[in-house]
Order: structure tokens, then sequence, then C-alpha cells
């Protein structure tokens, strides 16, 4: 028998040791994020640390933009000028209809005491970069806790509904599309006044309505706008347009997939409406009441 | 059992200059900078992952410098950059080191041709891990252009190589009086 000598090199642990150690670390800390979520805290401290990273990782593109656009010919400039102008004067009588209608509107909830829709206080985000995650739909803005960006918080651009903050962070925050997978938005169609949820199918350019019945009033062509009834999504914010309809009467549902109306892979700015009020208690839920001593309970 | 720490310094019997610990943190944010580079569609299915390639080459050249921890750490770094699950990349990437210093030794004696293999086996496992740890969360498997990152990563292997390997060459005549 040889005894085994001394090491002459301190190594420390050896390579597959280590490598357990982390595999297993990896997955305890996959496990607590994906159930539990308790490592929102470490993240925001990890993004503040790549902040000036996704900033010098912009600026090549932010600074190709900025040159192209002071190359932009004053032909170009003028047109958009022209266009623009013409847009205003085409939605001027529309705008002072809103007033109008608004005034109305507000003046009839009064009459049938319903409570007025509150205002929400709106603030304009830069999309900073698609996530790389080819799982999730997911974008990265530029505004955080610290412009007051929570989370559950809308986003729409000047056409519709983009999507939903699902994590905040200091400065940047993360905006799940409502093409990701797990975002669903309560829709109601505008035509027919039909109400359903779209359900996002994990690609670009596709929604699903689920549980709709095969004779449901739905057609090709129908614009669905957000009803409202969640208390995230304003009500009346286009969504979606229906573009294929499948009835086969062998199923209970008709297969609906509809294409989103915002550019909800394209645009450069959007907007992040601020937090629904509270909402109205539930008159379902009722609070356990406090136990009171009875009067005959005292103990003999 | 193991060659003195010299002979990971030498390539196709070229001595290397002993690489510097800035050098290496250098080459690594510039990786991260460049996985952050916002990219329309489909490029974003192409660009590589600079951040697994650079590591690979760190573990296959300088086996001894580069732990798995700094891998596990740059990993964590790159589940908040890409909105992943905690611990997805630093898994990945740790399994990665391991491997790539595993066969380093082996990929050494091949020229750089026969190396793309070897590192785009590397890559599509460590794709491989970060699918499953996917699947396993109930996503969906997003289709085989998944993978076209790797062989982009795998087919620039050798200018990256050459890239940074070229401020550790000596420079010509330096020895000659």
């Amino acid at each position: 028998m040889q005894a085994t000598p001394q090491p002459i090199f301190k190594r420390g642990p050896s390579l597959a040791v280590r490598l357990a150690f982390f595999s297993l670390l990896s997955l305890v800390l996959l496990v607590s994020d994906a159930r539990f979520r308790y490592l929102e805290g470490i993240r925001s401290v990890v993004s503040v640390v790549l902040y000036p990273l996704q900033q010098a990782a912009s600026l090549p593109g932010t600074l190709l933009t900025r040159t192209g656009e002071f190359f932009v010919t004053q032909s170009a400039l003028y047109r958009e000028n022209e266009q623009l102008k013409r847009e205003a004067l085409l939605s001027a009588p529309q705008l002072q209809r809103l007033t109008a209608l608004e005034a109305e509107n507000a003046q009839l909830l009064r009459l049938i005491d319903a409570r007025p829709a509150p205002e929400r206080k709106t603030t304009i985000a830069e999309v900073l970069y698609e996530s790389r995650d080819p799982f999730t739909r997911k974008v990265v803005i530029d505004r955080g806790t610290s412009h007051d960006v929570h989370e559950g918080q809308a986003v729409i651009d000047n056409v519709g509904v983009v999507g939903q903050i699902t994590r905040v962070f200091p400065f940047v925050s993360e905006v799940s599309l409502i093409t990701d997978k797990n975002q669903s938005v309560p829709v109601q169609n505008s035509r027919s006044g039909l109400r359903s949820v779209t359900f996002g199918l994990g690609h670009d350019g596709a929604l699903e309505l689920r549980f709709i019945p095969v004779n449901a009033d739905i057609q090709t062509g129908d614009v669905l706008v957000t009803s409202g009834i969640d208390g995230t999504y304003p009500a009346g914010l286009p969504v979606a347009t229906v573009a294929n309809i499948e009835r086969n009467a062998a199923f209970a549902f008709a297969r609906i997939t509809c294409t989103p109306s915002a550019g909800v892979s394209s645009f450069n700015r959007v907007l992040v409406l601020s937090a629904p009020p509270p909402a109205a208690p539930n008159p379902l839920k009722t609070e356990p009441v406090p136990e009171r001593p009875r009067k005959g309970a005292s103990k003999p | 059992m193991s060659r003195s720490s010299l002979g990971d310094n030498i390539q196709d019997g070229e001595v290397l200059l002993p690489v510097r610990t800035g050098y290496i943190l250098l080459s690594l944010v510039i990786a991260v900078v460049l996985d952050l580079v916002p990219l329309p569609g489909w490029l974003s299915w192409v660009w590589p992952d600079f951040v697994a390639v650079t590591l690979v080459y760190w573990g296959v050249y300088q086996p001894r410098r580069l732990g798995l921890f700094p891998a596990w750490l740059l990993g964590l770094l790159m589940d908040v950059a890409d909105a992943t699950l905690f611990g997805q990349h630093g898994l990945a990437y740790a399994a990665l080191m391991f491997a790539a210093v595993f066969v380093h030794r082996r990929i050494q004696m091949f020229s750089l041709p026969y190396q793309m293999a070897h590192v785009l086996a590397l890559l599509v496992a460590q794709q491989c891990i970060q699918l499953l740890v996917r699947l396993v969360d109930s996503a969906e498997f997003p289709g085989f252009q998944y993978f076209i990152a790797s062989v982009t990563a795998a087919v620039l292997w050798p200018a990256l190589v050459t890239a940074l390997n070229a401020p550790l060459r000596r420079r010509p005549g330096a020895d000659e009086v």
C-alpha cells in the first residue's frame, strides 16, 4: 500500500465537483424564480449593472438613426409636414365632436349615478430592444420605477394595445406583448358586442380567440377592442382584427385567429398608461366576520 | 499527469504572451455588449451568442484562468438582460465552461476549421440545456431556427480566435538582437 502523496499544488475542488455545485445552485435559482418569484431584488441590482452596457449596445443604432434624421431631404420634410397638416385638419372636427360627446357622456353618467371612467396619466417610453429569448415575446423599454412605472400597467401605441408591463427595474422595464403565450386580453367585438378573450400564440402577428361557439356572431374583418372589464386595459382600444375563422361542426368551438392591430414588433415609441384606480370591492367575496364573544358562551 | 502551465500558452508552436486579467474582462464586456445590440426580426435569429463563444475561447485556450464561477455569473447577467428565467443561462454557461475545459487538449490538437465542429457541438449542447429548462417550464419549442445562432457562432470561431489571439502575439523580431 502506498500512501497518497501530499499534493504539490493547491487546486481546490475538482472541475466536476464545481460543475455539480453550480448546477445545483442554478436549479435552486430556477425553481425559486419560476415558482415563487423570490429573486426580483437581485434582478433589479443586476439590471442597474447592465444599464450602461445596454446604452452602449444601442448607441450605434441610435447614432445611425440620428445621422439619418439629420440628412433628411427638405422635400421629404415638406411632404411630411403637408401630410400632418392635412391629418390635423381632418381630425379637428372629430376632436371637437369628441369634446362635446365627452361632456355629454359625463353628464349622462352623472344622471344615472355611475362613476365616470377616470382619466389615466400617460408616459412616453422608447423601446430599447426586443428580448433575445425566443420562448417569450417581450420588449424592454427605457422607463422604470424611477419614472413611476409599475407592474401591470398597460402599454399602447398610436394604433392599439401593445402589451402589459410584467417586470420593472429602476431604469428599464419589461413589456410582455399581447402575442406572448402567457398574455390574454379581454376584448369585445365592436360590431356585435360579443365579449371574449384573446390569447397570444407565442409568435409574431397572430392571436387566438378561444372558446367561441361555432354559431357565434363573428365575421372575418371584425375589429376587436378592449372590453375594459379586467381593469388593466381601458375600454375601447383596438386590439386585433379577425383574420380567419374555421367553423367545424365536429368541435364545440370555432378556431379563430386574429391579427394584432398595433405594430406589436415594429414600434419605436410606446405609451405607458398609469395604473388603474383601485377596483370596487367584489361583493361576492365576503370578508371573514371577526368573531365576537357571544353572550351565552361564557364559561360555566 | 498535467503539463506545466506554460503548455497552455503554446499554439501551433508559437508561444503567446501571458494573459492579463484585464484583457479577459475586456473581452467579456465587449461580448456582453455585442449580445445586447438591438436587432430587427430575422437578424436576431442569426446573431450568435457572443458571450458563449468567448467563454469557449477562454475555456479552451486558457483553461486555468477562467473557472466555472465567472461563467455562471455571466449567465445570471444574461438572464436579466434577456428576460429569461433566473439561472437558465447560468446553468448552461457553467456546463459549457466545464465541457470546454474538459476537451481543451483535444480541441487544441485540431486546426481551426476542425475546431469549428467541436465548438458547434458545445454551443448546441448549451442551447439544448436552455431549451430543456424552458420546456420543463411549459414553453413551446420555437422551431429549429433556434439553433442557427450556434451555427453562425461556429462559423465565426476562426475569426474570433485570430482576433482574440492578436494582442497576445509577440511582435516579430522582438527577440532578435
